[in-house]
């Protein structure tokens, strides 16, 4: 079967699910069953983060291909398999969830109302987002990838905040609207290719002009999910309304979906469209990074700005992806990493706001770094981290990805290190309206720092982002042998001639 | 003794229904003991068609096969569904009449009939038993205006169909000089002439009011929403399948070599079917209104695999009606939970905030929706991924991306009433459940969950019975 001897990756995916069993068949009403609920989804989500763990300490960092690979027999009669597995490129996004799906249930104290239905939408979530990482046969990636939409759809509209329907039925028909798109391109590559196995589509010989429409199927989809400028609308209303630990799973997991999607189908398998579209996609990046900069500047609310600078962060990883080169590539991979854990810091400072009783509006908040120092440590890490100062996990992606631009075009290198500048404002407009100046208000000065809760989320973020800032190796090397061997390919399908040159020289 | 076995269910289901028939007017009050037994006599006739052998009954009036006994069972799934949901809303509307439980086992006679024919003698026959055993049963609750107007309705559309169909049959048998499917498919394979097709049009048209493809569909909102929820129930699930299958049958069968005649006029059906459904379900506030719309577009989903003729293309069909039926019997199990202060409450609105109040019944109502729109990994997903992948594989882009963009628009409205049960405040206060509709919600529930899971043995059972009908 594979390596292990056990079916280690459907293990990760389906034990959430067995999680959410529990948790919504549990008996009883109010604050005990709620409690109990969340105890049980914070074991459940513990124990599948363990395995990944171990699943991480097993993987060889050395081999380019699928590890851990299991197959079975699903849709039998029309040629589709039940295919899991993973690489360099999927096991830190695996990795990532697994680590914020506790982080996030932790942050759900607040959710007193329907808790057992919320707790089971979470681990319903995580067991969707898991899967969606690790399917390597076509049709298995697109069920997850649309099964996301179910449990999140009700996290947003029914613990959401004002706005909450119509954040949600936005967010649902964008993105189904969108995946649908993707769901022609499965049936035409079904078609056309006769299989749906990804590690075969990835490398299969696409007619140029084919590849023009299935990449813009793919733009539609993964465009929508990754909030790619102009298809970003759906994603400050759902980030806005979305309770704390909704956020922080659609900010810190979801969005990192579609910039995998294109990782993973876009580039390898439409090696003459992506080339193509790389001015598109150069231009879309850099015009998220700066227009949105500058709206992200113009925001009162922290949530919003937040979010907004979340959509100007898939800018640098759109760009970072489209050089087609290894410093590219893995920059873009890097700061996807880097952009959940930040932006979940992020999302959580907001939330310990919430928790004690304020809005997020910013001319309301102020001065809160007198009397809340550890909070204020903490907030002002993840902002360092979010505009990439060195040192911290932001700066290292960010880097990558202006090398690798650079080595293909000046201007977007240039332009894309502009908004990075950008960024550094509305930071620290972000930073000064929160935690200096005056108390705008005089409740503010009764505000208590952090509890032991706060701690137990806060914490890991800090450290993982001091991690990946200060010894980025131990991440990047398990990117090396995937993303050298898809660069590589790429390069050989733009060029045969240099493809033969280079087998030869070798 | 084994040409007989093929026979046993019908006889079966004749007898047990005239039988019952006569127990009921011998005793007084005997409505629940009637159901349940012709919920037996249903299970049991389950449990010989699907041990029957292949056979030509009658001197070639009928013909059984995997094909048959796929589409029967399906029939025998939906019938025993509404009868189960009919127990306990039939005595609460103080519609319990010991008859329909028999019209029931009579029309799914009919039914099998028909889908067994393989002559349009003992088609018809089949079509109009069943027919009219189903205008009374929409007509159940006679002293409800609603009620008596839906069996009128139904009644005089369905006279016109049945009026057609038969002046096909006529036409056909005129020009080809025989009625039975096997002389006819021979007669074909050299062509036929415009008379024929006139005749194949009129019969085509003739089943398509019974399954209420569009444009023929205009009875079916009305019809839906006039009857008593448990008959509605019945209507959505067996004639529904019925009138597929002998569709894909008759098709499929005598007019297999007039392909290029009938693929066009399937194709606009399927396409219109699929556009009415998912543009005019959005205005209705009326769930059973929304529940026939919405069959009118899976009608147009399953007729797509019809249009490719191959064998692949009538597995998908039959795959998708039987996916179609379960989550049909769930929402309707649904619709009949339904009931405040001892009514029946019809609209949409009337479910905001179900899912504070019955998280359970909340949670299976939007399976179902969710099921109905596509939306992945549920048992409506994999039935519309079957269908697509199939005709797009014939060559049918066009159709598959109609098909698409119909199931993003028809999201809208099945996400609504998840939208009313789950984010909009209200307290529905609705009635204790009754165990029968709790039951067929539940069991529905699961089947469209676990299908994912486990989507082999119907996929493999749909593929040899679409083997068997091909031939």
């Amino acid at each position: 079967m594979n390596q292990l001897g056990f079916p280690i990756l459907s293990l990760i995916t389906y034990l959430p699910l067995v999680g959410a069993f529990l948790v919504a068949t549990l008996g009883g009403d109010g604050e005990k069953s709620a409690c109990m609920a969340r105890r049980i989804a914070l074991v459940f989500s513990l124990i599948v983060l363990a395995l990944g763990v171990f699943l991480w300490t097993q993987f060889n960092p050395g081999i380019a291909g699928y590890q851990f690979v299991e197959v079975m027999p699903w849709l039998s009669g029309i040629s589709v398999e039940y295919r899991m597995g993973v690489d360099g490129i999927s096991l830190f996004l695996i990795l990532l969830t697994l680590a914020l799906t506790p982080i996030a249930i932790l942050a759900s104290h607040g959710i007193k109302t329907r808790a057992r239905s919320f707790f089971a939408a979470m681990l319903l979530l995580e067991t969707m987002t898991v899967g969606m990482f690790a399917a390597t046969d076509f049709v298995l990636f697109y069920v997850f990838f649309e099964a996301v939409l179910l449990p999140m759809y009700l996290i947003i509209g029914v613990w959401g905040g004002e706005k909450r329907v119509y954040a949600a039925v936005k967010f649902f028909l964008f993105t189904l609207a969108g995946s649908l798109f993707m769901l022609l391109a499965v049936v035409w590559v079904w078609r056309n290719l006769g299989t749906t196995n990804m590690a075969v589509i990835a490398h299969a010989n696409i007619p140029p002009s084919a590849q023009t429409w299935l990449f813009l199927a793919f733009l539609a989809a993964f465009g929508v999910k990754a909030a790619v400028w102009p298809l970003h609308t759906w994603l400050p209303d759902a980030y806005g309304e979305a309770p704390v630990p909704g956020t922080i799973m659609l900010a810190a997991v979801l969005s990192k979906m579609g910039a995998y999607g294109f990782l993973r189908f876009a580039i390898p398998m439409l090696p003459n469209a992506s080339a193509m579209f790389e001015p598109l996609m150069f231009v879309l990046g850099v015009v998220a990074v700066i227009y949105i900069s500058y709206v992200a500047l113009a925001q009162t609310d922290m949530k919003r700005m937040i979010a907004y600078s979340s959509v100007a962060h898939m800018g640098v990883i759109i760009i970072g992806l489209f050089t087609f080169t290894v410093e590219g590539i893995e920059g873009a991979l890097f700061q996807m990493l880097s952009h959940g854990i930040v932006i979940a810091g992020l999302f959580i400072c907001g939330g310990v706001l919430t928790a004690r009783g304020q809005s997020l509006t910013l001319r309301n908040l102020g001065g809160l770094a007198r009397n809340m120092p550890v909070f204020a440590a903490a907030l002002m890490l993840f902002t360092l981290a979010n505009m990439g100062l060195p040192g911290t996990s932001g700066f290292i992606g960010e880097i990558l990805v202006i090398v690798g631009a650079l080595k293909v075009n000046f201007w977007v290198s240039l332009l894309g290190g502009a908004g990075m500048v950008l960024g550094v404002t509305y930071s620290l407009v972000l930073v000064r309206a929160v935690l200096f100046e005056k108390y705008a208000r005089p409740d503010l000065t009764g505000l208590k720092d952090l509890t032991g809760r706060e701690y137990a989320m806060l914490l890991p973020l800090a450290v993982l982002v001091m991690w990946l800032g200060v010894y980025p190796s131990s991440f990047t090397h398990a990117f090396d042998a995937p993303i050298a061997a898809l660069v590589q390919a790429h390069t050989a399908a733009l060029n045969p001639h240099t493809a033969i040159a280079m087998v030869t020289a070798q | 003794m084994t040409d007989f076995y093929p026979l046993l269910p019908a006889l079966f289901l004749g007898i047990g229904g005239m039988g019952l028939l006569l127990a009921g007017l011998a005793k007084a009050n005997a409505t629940q003991p009637v159901t349940l037994s012709a919920i037996t006599l249903l299970i049991a006739a389950a449990f010989l068609t699907v041990t029957a052998p292949d056979a030509v009954l009658f001197g070639g009036l009928l013909k059984t096969s995997l094909f048959t006994r796929y589409a029967d069972t399906l029939i025998y799934l939906g019938a025993i569904a509404a009868l189960i949901l009919s127990l306990d809303y039939n005595k609460r509307e103080g519609i319990a009449r010991f008859e329909y439980p028999i019209l029931v086992l009579f029309a799914v006679l009919g039914m099998i009939v028909m889908i067994s024919a393989a002559d349009m003698m003992s088609l018809y026959i089949g079509f109009e038993l069943q027919s009219l055993a189903l205008y009374i049963c929409a007509a159940l609750a006679r002293d409800s205006v609603r009620s008596t107007e839906a069996g009128l309705k139904y009644f005089v559309l369905g006279a016109l169909a049945s009026g057609l169909l038969l002046y096909g049959i006529s036409l056909v048998y005129g020009f080809a000089g025989t009625t039975n499917f096997a002389a006819l498919g021979g007669v074909f394979r050299q062509g036929a002439g415009l008379g024929t097709v006139v005749g194949v049009v009129f019969v085509l048209i003739g089943l398509a009011f019974k399954i209420s493809a569009a444009p023929f569909h205009m009875w079916a909102p009305d019809v839906y929403e006039g009857a008593p929820s448990s008959v509605t129930a019945l209507f959505a699930t067996a004639p529904k399948t019925a009138a597929l299958a002998l569709f894909l049958s008759v098709m499929a069968g005598p007019f297999a070599h007039l392909t290029g005649q009938w693929e066009m006029l399937i194709q606009i059906l399927a396409v219109l079917s699929m556009i009415i459904g998912a543009l005019a379900a959005i205005g209705q506030s009326n769930i059973k209104r929304l529940l026939a719309y919405s069959s009118v577009g899976h009608m147009g989903y399953a007729l797509m695999g019809l249009v490719t003729g191959t064998v692949a293309g009538i597995q998908a069909s039959l795959i998708y009606i039987a996916i179609y039926v379960v989550m049909s019997a769930g929402a309707f199990a649904c619709v009949i939970a339904m009931r405040r202060n001892g009514q029946a409450v019809e609209r949409i609105s009337d479910l905001a905030g179900l899912a504070g109040e019955h998280p359970g019944f909340a949670f299976a109502f939007a399976v179902f929706m969710w099921s109905m729109a596509g939306i992945p990994p549920l048992g409506g997903f994999f039935a519309k991924l079957v269908v697509f992948y199939t005709a797009f594989n014939a060559g049918y882009d066009a159709l598959t991306i109609i098909g698409i963009i119909t199931s993003v628009i028809g999201a809208f409205y099945y996400l609504r009433v998840i939208k009313v049960m789950y984010f909009d405040k209200g307290r529905p206060q609705f009635d204790k459940t009754s165990a029968g509709a709790g039951f067929v919600m539940a069991v529905g529930a699961f089947a469209v969950i676990v299908f994912v899971a486990v989507p082999g043995p119907l996929m493999a059972v749909a593929g040899a019975a679409a083997k068997a009908l091909m031939g």
